[in-house]
Parts: C-alpha cells; sequence; structure tokens
C-alpha cells in the first residue's frame, strides 16, 4: 500500500467511523426507550389491574 | 399511522443510500481513472459529496426555518434543528477528511489556503453557537422563533463567508494558485453517484434522528398522561 | 412613513438619554478601546509591521463593539422596559432600528477616540480605513442589536452574545483589514456596504419574530 493509498483508506474509514459511532448512538437511545416504555407499561398495568 | 409512514420513508432511504454509497465508491475506486498528479485523489469521492451535502442539510434546516415564521406551525423547529443537527455532523466529516487530504497533498494537517475547509470552520463555529443558544434559551415558542432567525442567518452567512475568504486571500497571499484537475466523464459520473447516496444517506439520518426524536417526545407525554 | 421614522427617532433618543444621564457604556467603551490598543503593543513583537496593526486595531473595534451590545439590552431586560415598548403602538421593526442608531452612535464615539489614539501609536489613519469603520459600524450594530436581543432570552446572556457574534463578524473584519491595507481599498468597501445591506435587510425583518413571547 503507498503512502497514498493509505491516506485516502484512512478518510474512508472515518466515514465508516462516524456511521458505526451514530448506530451505537440511536442503540443506547433505543435501549432508554424501551426502559421507559417497560416502565410505562408496568403503571398502565396497574392503572387497569386496580 | 402517519409515524409509520414516515419510518417507511426512513428504511427506503437507508435501503437507497447503502446501494448508491456502495455502487458510487466502487465506481470511483474500479473506474474512474486515476488522477496522474495526486495519488490521493479518491478522497475527492468522499470529502466533496460529504461537504456538499452539509450544504444541503444548512439549506433544509433553513428552509424548514422559514416554515416556522411562516405557518408557525412548532413541528418545523423540531425538523431545522434535526436538520441542522445533520448539517453540523456532516460539516465535521468534511472538515476531517479535508483535514486528511491536505495532510497527504501539503503535508500539513491544516492549511489556510484551502477555501472550502476555511469556510467548513467558520460554519462550525457558526451552528456551534446555534446549539450554544437553544441549550442556553427556554423552551417554547420564542426559543423556535429565535433558533429560526438564527438559522436562516446562517443561510446568508454561507455565500458571504465564502466571498469574504476569497476576499481574504488576496491580501494574505496575492498571488492565487489553482490546480484544476481535468475532470473526466468518468470521474463525474462516479462522483454524481456518491454525491446521491451521500444526500440519501443524509436523509435517512435525518427521518431516523427525527423520529427517534419524536418518540422521545411522546413518551415523555405519556407518561404524564399516566403517572 | 414619518411616523414610523418619528417612532424610530424617539426610540434612539431615549437610549442616547439613558446614557447621556447614567453613562455607564460609553467611558467604559473609551477605556476598553485605548485599553487594548495599549495591549497590543506590548502583544506585538518589537518589529511586527503595520499590517500586524492593523489587525489589531480592527479586533480592539470588534471586542469594544460588544461592550455597548452586552450593555444594550440591560435596561430592557432587568426594568422589562421589553414588555413596554412591546406594547407601544409602534411597528416592532422600529425598536430594533432605534437600538441599533444608538449602539452604532456610542460605536462611533469610540471609534473616534480609538482611531486618533491609533494614529499616534501606531500608523497615520486614512482614508480608506475611515469609510471601512463607518460601514463596518453599520454592520455591527444592524447584527449585534438582533443577536443581543436573541442573547437576552437566553440565561447565559453575557456569555452567548460573543458566540453568536464573532462567525457573523468574520466578514466584517476581511473587509475592515482589508480596506485598511488592500492595493485596491474599494473592492472591500463594496463588501462592507453588500454585508450591511444583506444583514440589516435581515435583521429588520427578523427583530419582530426574536422579541416577541
Amino acid at each position: 500500500m503507498t503512502t497514498g493509498e493509505k491516506y485516502v483508506t484512512a478518510a474512508y474509514l472515518v466515514l465508516l467511523g462516524a456511521v458505526l459511532l451514530y448506530v451505537a448512538l440511536i442503540a443506547m437511545k433505543l435501549s432508554r426507550i424501551e426502559r421507559e416504555l417497560d416502565e410505562l407499561a408496568r403503571l398502565a398495568r396497574e392503572r387497569a389491574g386496580g | 399511522m402517519s409515524t409509520s409512514l414516515r419510518n417507511n420513508g426512513a428504511v427506503l432511504l437507508s435501503l437507497l443510500a447503502a446501494a448508491l454509497l456502495v455502487a458510487g465508491f466502487a465506481l470511483a475506486f474500479f473506474w474512474a481513472p486515476e488522477a496522474q498528479d495526486d495519488p490521493a485523489f479518491r478522497i475527492f469521492y468522499l470529502h466533496v459529496p460529504v461537504a456538499l451535502t452539509a450544504y444541503a442539510c444548512f439549506g433544509w434546516g433553513g428552509w424548514k426555518a422559514l416554515r416556522l415564521l411562516w405557518t408557525r406551525d412548532e413541528r418545523y423547529d423540531l425538523e431545522s434543528y434535526v436538520a441542522i443537527h445533520m448539517g453540523v455532523i456532516f460539516g465535521l466529516l468534511a472538515l476531517v477528511t479535508g483535514s486528511v487530504w491536505a495532510r497527504y497533498t501539503w503535508g500539513v494537517w491544516w492549511t489556510w489556503d484551502e477555501r472550502q475547509l476555511v469556510l467548513f470552520l467558520v460554519l462550525f463555529l457558526f451552528y456551534s453557537a446555534y446549539f450554544m443558544l437553544r441549550f442556553s434559551t427556554p423552551a417554547g415558542p420564542r426559543r423556535a422563533r429565535t433558533s429560526a432567525v438564527y438559522a436562516l442567518f446562517g443561510v446568508a452567512l454561507i455565500p458571504v463567508s465564502f466571498l469574504a475568504i476569497r476576499l481574504a486571500e488576496r491580501y494574505i497571499h496575492p498571488v492565487v494558485l489553482t490546480r484544476d484537475p481535468k475532470i473526466e466523464n468518468e470521474m463525474l459520473a462516479s462522483f454524481g453517484v456518491c454525491l446521491a447516496g451521500m444526500l440519501t444517506l443524509a436523509g435517512a439520518l435525518y427521518l431516523v434522528e427525527l423520529a427517534g426524536k419524536r418518540a422521545d417526545a411522546r413518551l415523555s407525554e405519556l407518561r404524564e398522561l399516566v403517572a | 412613513m414619518t411616523a414610523y421614522l418619528s417612532d424610530v427617532a424617539a426610540l434612539a433618543r431615549k437610549d442616547l438619554l439613558v446614557e447621556l444621564r447614567s453613562r455607564d457604556t460609553v467611558p467604559a467603551m473609551l477605556l476598553f478601546v485605548v485599553g487594548a490598543l495599549v495591549v497590543f503593543h506590548f502583544a506585538l513583537a518589537e518589529d511586527s509591521s503595520r499590517l500586524a496593526s492593523a489587525g489589531m486595531l480592527w479586533i480592539a473595534l470588534l471586542f469594544t463593539a460588544q461592550l455597548a451590545l452586552v450593555r444594550a439590552f440591560v435596561a430592557e431586560r432587568d426594568e422589562a422596559v421589553i414588555d413596554g415598548l412591546l406594547l407601544a403602538p409602534c411597528d416592532r421593526s422600529a425598536i430594533w432600528l432605534g437600538k441599533a442608531i444608538s449602539v452604532a452612535a456610542f460605536l462611533a464615539l469610540a471609534e473616534a477616540v480609538a482611531l486618533p489614539a491609533f494614529a499616534l501609536f501606531y500608523e497615520p489613519v486614512t482614508w480608506e480605513l475611515i469609510a471601512g469603520v463607518a460601514l463596518a459600524n453599520i454592520g455591527i450594530a444592524a447584527v449585534g442589536t438582533l443577536l443581543g436581543a436573541m442573547a437576552a432570552a437566553a440565561h447565559t446572556r453575557e456569555l452567548l452574545l460573543p458566540l453568536l457574534f464573532l462567525p457573523l463578524a468574520i466578514p466584517l473584519v476581511v473587509g475592515g483589514v482589508g480596506a485598511t491595507l488592500a492595493e485596491d481599498p474599494s473592492r472591500y468597501l463594496a463588501f462592507l456596504g453588500l454585508y450591511d445591506l444583506i444583514f440589516a435587510i435581515l435583521s429588520w425583518a427578523s427583530f419582530e419574530y426574536v422579541v416577541t413571547e
């Protein structure tokens, strides 16, 4: 691999890294939303039961 | 129902972005001819689409801001904010990829000679201040309108700053070197596919982020109803 | 039209009168700009060029302007003057224009001290420099007044204003330094005029959205 190719690869890896980082952030957000939904579902069930 | 339709848009755009980006990068690497004088020229197919996509996001955010001021419909506030958020992310990517290119071509990580890079730095400062403005103002219609006005200023600032950076070169460096690589048809076609891919990627990310933010808002609404 | 102009005149006069009575802002600006020019002598290397000193002058003017902009909405916010102004039967943009005129007047006073001080300490002042300062003055007052109103609604007011203002002030610095140094200053003066035109119209049209609840 020449130096030029190395720099090209690095630049494209930056994009890949950014997209993967975004996936991680969305995953975190999703798990938080899931947690909150669980809690809300539990509250709603209690409300319906009692 | 409307929510699920919007999310279908995100799915469609993601698939399209994946296809276009894979095709575009493949064309750029295996079909488009090598530039003789610049072995790192293939960063062009990444850097320039990313930069143009950032402008498109800022423009889209400005358009949503205009719609907000026009109709006073609050949903445009979130749309404008998310679009600018995407613009800043793509702007940062443009700065990093441009920096890598500069490192290879000129041997430095930063050069004030590259107009586009300087412009992105100015815009990055400007839109970072946009976030500061949003985070330090109490939420409500006034914040929505203030942010919208600032976003519109950004749209006006882009051409003005571009002109300013061109003018600044004249007194800093009287000699302007323009290196104009000959663009061939294969290059142009590959570039077009990459640009379309990057724009759809931004569109998909925009819709995903918007759906997430809306889900958050609905959740806190529900929480108030149930608790 | 005449009613609009007399509203603007009344609003500008109000700010100038308040300043004349309290003398809060302008003396601080004068002291700051002279102090900045003195500090720059020590910041610049012994043999630095006239190019550097011209740049320093523009930085001093820019930061002095921020003092006026931060102060411009203090009474409006703390004494709730802005609520009264918004209730007044005048166009909202007249409030912006009156405020911008008073800010420009304060700035002109600061520059009337800064330019002779610059001529005394560093380089002679040219007509191009004076024209550039006058044009930049309009741009600073126009944009800065709007941003000041924006920042007044935030809870980090004084902190926020420079962040909002500096990226928008970069073209003004380019035009100003170019007008001071370049071979063909007319190009830079025209650029400053263009900036003033674009951002004055934008600020004039959008002020109402920023101040109303």
